[in-house]
């Protein structure tokens, strides 16, 4: 059975004059309608690159991009990768939408609330702009801003960061797309603000049945929300399961890092925060093995070298859980529990 | 928003007190004596006197001052009587070389730099801003390197060079203008063609440089709004590349454009003495340069002077309170 979005060898690079940066590289991926699918990795691991090709909101003039995104339609699938520009442009808002992290720079700063929300709107139904409004006002409604009605009339500027995000939400969802990416929405936001607007994106899947992309640095925030998680390192997919097979059975040296620098509170043992040495590499000149090897620990008890020399490919190391590693899960376990 | 005006409009009545008083100091402190300028061949000390009395220059500067904004306001009678002159409100005071009102000099000259100023402005800014988004569109390509050429040339070439050149190489070689007609005065509403004939070229040859600066100007904003967040939103919503252009886009990047062009425009409303020389055009700049290389007519002076100030106080004033229209965040803080 096909999900709503494969993401299949997507391919992103950007020629710039130091030389070609390959910011996606072989990712795959796929969401469900109701499921929501988690991207972690640090900043600059090619998360938002890879989704803003989904949406094709790169430059065509300045991005080389191949492989394929399929979203299956109810009419059909769609190639976003190979369709043309205004075929996509169709899809967006309509079947795909997107939030982005900021959401004071992502709203226009000349106009109200409640006409942008109604001009998202005004582009798949026909109605007058009093009909635009009020459908804004519903979705500020429904997104949790209080006093709705007179709030649509407010600019960007008078919204705190939490509603800002609310009210990007609402714009997102006014043509009821199968398809919301959400690329760091709260990492601008406080603490308290940030489960909120987690919880909501939740509830708001239920009701509409959505595929959500949610992209995060923090592994943190995916636990309570996520299906599935795809964790990327330097381009590439690393390590790729369920919200279980991340948490408890990780099987990426770097996944195993990045869940050290999470607070977590496991039963009786208090655990070291510990944050992975050194820098992500360059996405420009990758290391001609293992992107990670730089920086991992174990890369010595690999034999002959082959973490510096061959790229790991990405293999499934059972039920679906996948990971590119050229160590053998069982001894990563071992080698685990021998620091311990 | 209201109180944002009644403040705004306060301060330009303050500023414009200030200025004026300034300009009068100013004048005062130079040191050619008017008195003496206008006395005939056979001057004596008594004549000067008359004459400085004449002038109303026998009195203190700020006492000057007062009687000219009295003057402003309620008109004004000049000389004593038998030789009494009165000039109606507002009056801006008595030219003794040309033996006549400043105000109704002024009324003389003005049509020709508003019609210059005003052509001028027109083609730059229509010039300006759509070689700027074009050249921010095409950027790189042949339009956008032909644009820059054209912004090159515009903004080091100076005025009073492409005015001789435009005269020399166009108006004179193709008898586009008869050359003893050249800045004759022509009403724009019941003779435009003829309006057209004095004023083109001028227009065209003040406007260059400004829409050069303007098209450099609109290209960058265009660009640089072109990668903001709130675009990127605009395209993600699904609207069209043309929409984004239309209304997200310029939206942003004209609006820094509005002050510039306001403050420019008003700057030209004071005369434009180059192009003004150039085209024979009687207008404010030529009509204070006169006044200032030849006559010494100090009334003329003080009156060209206060009256380019003011329009760029008063300019700020509009150009603030359309801002505030624009750009909801100014309005609402
Ligand atoms: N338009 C572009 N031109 C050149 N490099 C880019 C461009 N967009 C992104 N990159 C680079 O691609 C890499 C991945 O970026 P991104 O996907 O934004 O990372 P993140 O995982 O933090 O979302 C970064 O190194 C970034 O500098
Ligand atoms: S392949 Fe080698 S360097 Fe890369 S993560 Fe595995 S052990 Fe570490
Ligand atoms: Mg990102």
């Amino acid at each position: 059975m096909s999900k709503f979005l494969e993401v299949t060898n997507l391919n992103v690079s950007f020629p710039t004059e130091d030389g070609e940066v390959r910011a996606s590289n072989e990712v795959s991926y796929s969401v469900g309608l109701g499921e929501t699918l988690a991207i972690v990795g640090e900043s600059g691991s090619g998360k938002s690159v890879s989704n803003l090709a989904v949406m094709g909101l790169h430059n065509p003039v300045r991005t080389k991009i191949t492989g394929s995104a399929v979203l299956n339609l109810a009419d059909g699938p769609v190639d976003v990768i190979s369709a043309s520009a205004d075929t996509v442009r169709r899809l967006r808002g309509k079947s795909m939408s997107m939030i982005f992290q900021d959401p004071m720079s992502a709203l226009h700063p000349f106009f109200t609330i409640g006409d942008q929300i109604a001009e998202a709107w005004h582009l798949y139904n026909k109605g007058s702009k009093k009909d635009g409004i009020k459908k804004a006002t519903e979705m500020l409604d429904l997104v949790g801003i209080p006093d709705a009605a007179s709030r649509a009339h407010d600019y960007p500027h008078q919204f705190s960061g939490g509603m800002r995000q609310r009210a990007m939400i609402a714009m997102a969802l006014v043509n009821n797309p199968s398809l919301l990416i959400a690329d760091e929405p709260t990492t601008a936001l406080d603490v308290t603000v940030q489960s909120q607007i987690l919880q909501l994106l939740k509830d708001l899947q239920k009701e509409f049945n959505m595929a959500i992309i949610l992209i995060t640095h923090d592994l943190g925030v995916v636990a309570e929300v996520a299906d599935r998680i795809c964790v990327m390192y330097g381009g590439r997919i690393v390590e790729d399961g369920t919200v279980d097979d991340i948490f408890y059975r990780p099987e990426h040296p770097y996944t195993l890092g990045l869940l050290n620098s999470v607070p977590r509170i496991t039963a009786g043992e208090s655990h070291r925060l510990r944050a992975i040495p050194g820098q992500p590499p360059s996405l420009i000149s990758l290391p001609s093995g293992c992107a990670f090897q730089p920086r991992c620990e174990y890369s010595t008890k690999v034999s002959s070298g082959a973490c510096a020399s061959t790229v790991p490919s990405l293999s499934d190391k059972g039920s679906g859980h996948l990971s590119r590693c050229h160590l053998d899960a069982a001894d990563l376990n071992n080698l685990v529990k021998d620091k311990a | 928003m209201l109180t944002f005006v009644a403040r705004r409009l306060a301060y330009t009545i303050i500023l414009l007190a200030i200025v004026s008083l300034t300009i009068f100091f100013i004048f005062d402190l130079i040191p050619v004596d008017p008195a003496r300028l206008v006395c005939s061949k056979q001057c004596t000390p008594s004549l000067v006197e008359a004459n400085r009395h004449r002038l109303g220059l026998d009195v203190s500067v700020l006492e000057q001052w007062w009687r000219f904004i009295v003057g402003l306001f309620a008109g004004r009678t000049f000389g004593e009587e038998g030789i009494a002159i009165t000039c109606a409100a507002p009056a801006l005071g008595y030219s003794f070389s040309r033996h006549e009102c400043v105000t109704t000099i002024v009324a003389e000259a003005f049509p020709f730099t508003l019609s210059l100023a005003l052509g001028a402005f027109v083609l730059w800014l229509s010039v300006g801003i759509s070689l700027g988004v074009l050249s921010a569109r095409k950027k790189g390509k042949f339009a956008d390197r032909a644009a820059s050429v054209f912004v090159l040339v515009g903004t080091s070439l100076p005025t009073f060079i492409t005015g001789i050149l435009v005269v020399l190489f166009i108006v004179l070689q193709f008898n586009l203008v008869n050359p003893l007609e050249l800045g004759n005065w022509h009403n724009p509403f019941t003779e435009p063609l003829g309006w057209l004939q004095t004023f083109f070229f001028p227009c065209a040859t003040l406007a260059l440089a400004y829409a050069a600066t303007y098209t450099r100007f609109t290209r960058s904003n265009v660009i640089e709004t072109s990668s903001e967040d709130f675009i990127r939103t605009a395209r993600a919503k699904g609207l069209t590349e043309k929409v984004i252009l239309r209304k997200h886009t310029l939206r942003a990047a004209l609006a820094p454009i509005v002050t510039i062009a306001g403050l420019d425009f008003a700057g030209l409303l004071g005369g434009a003495i180059i192009t003004e020389g150039i085209f024979g055009l009687n207008g404010l700049g030529r009509l204070s340069i006169k006044a200032v290389t030849q006559t010494y007519d100090l009334p003329i002076i003080v009156a060209t002077t206060l009256i380019a100030s003011a329009f760029v106080l008063i300019m700020n004033l509009i150009v603030d309170i359309a801002y505030a229209f624009i750009d909801p965040r100014v309005r609402t803080s």
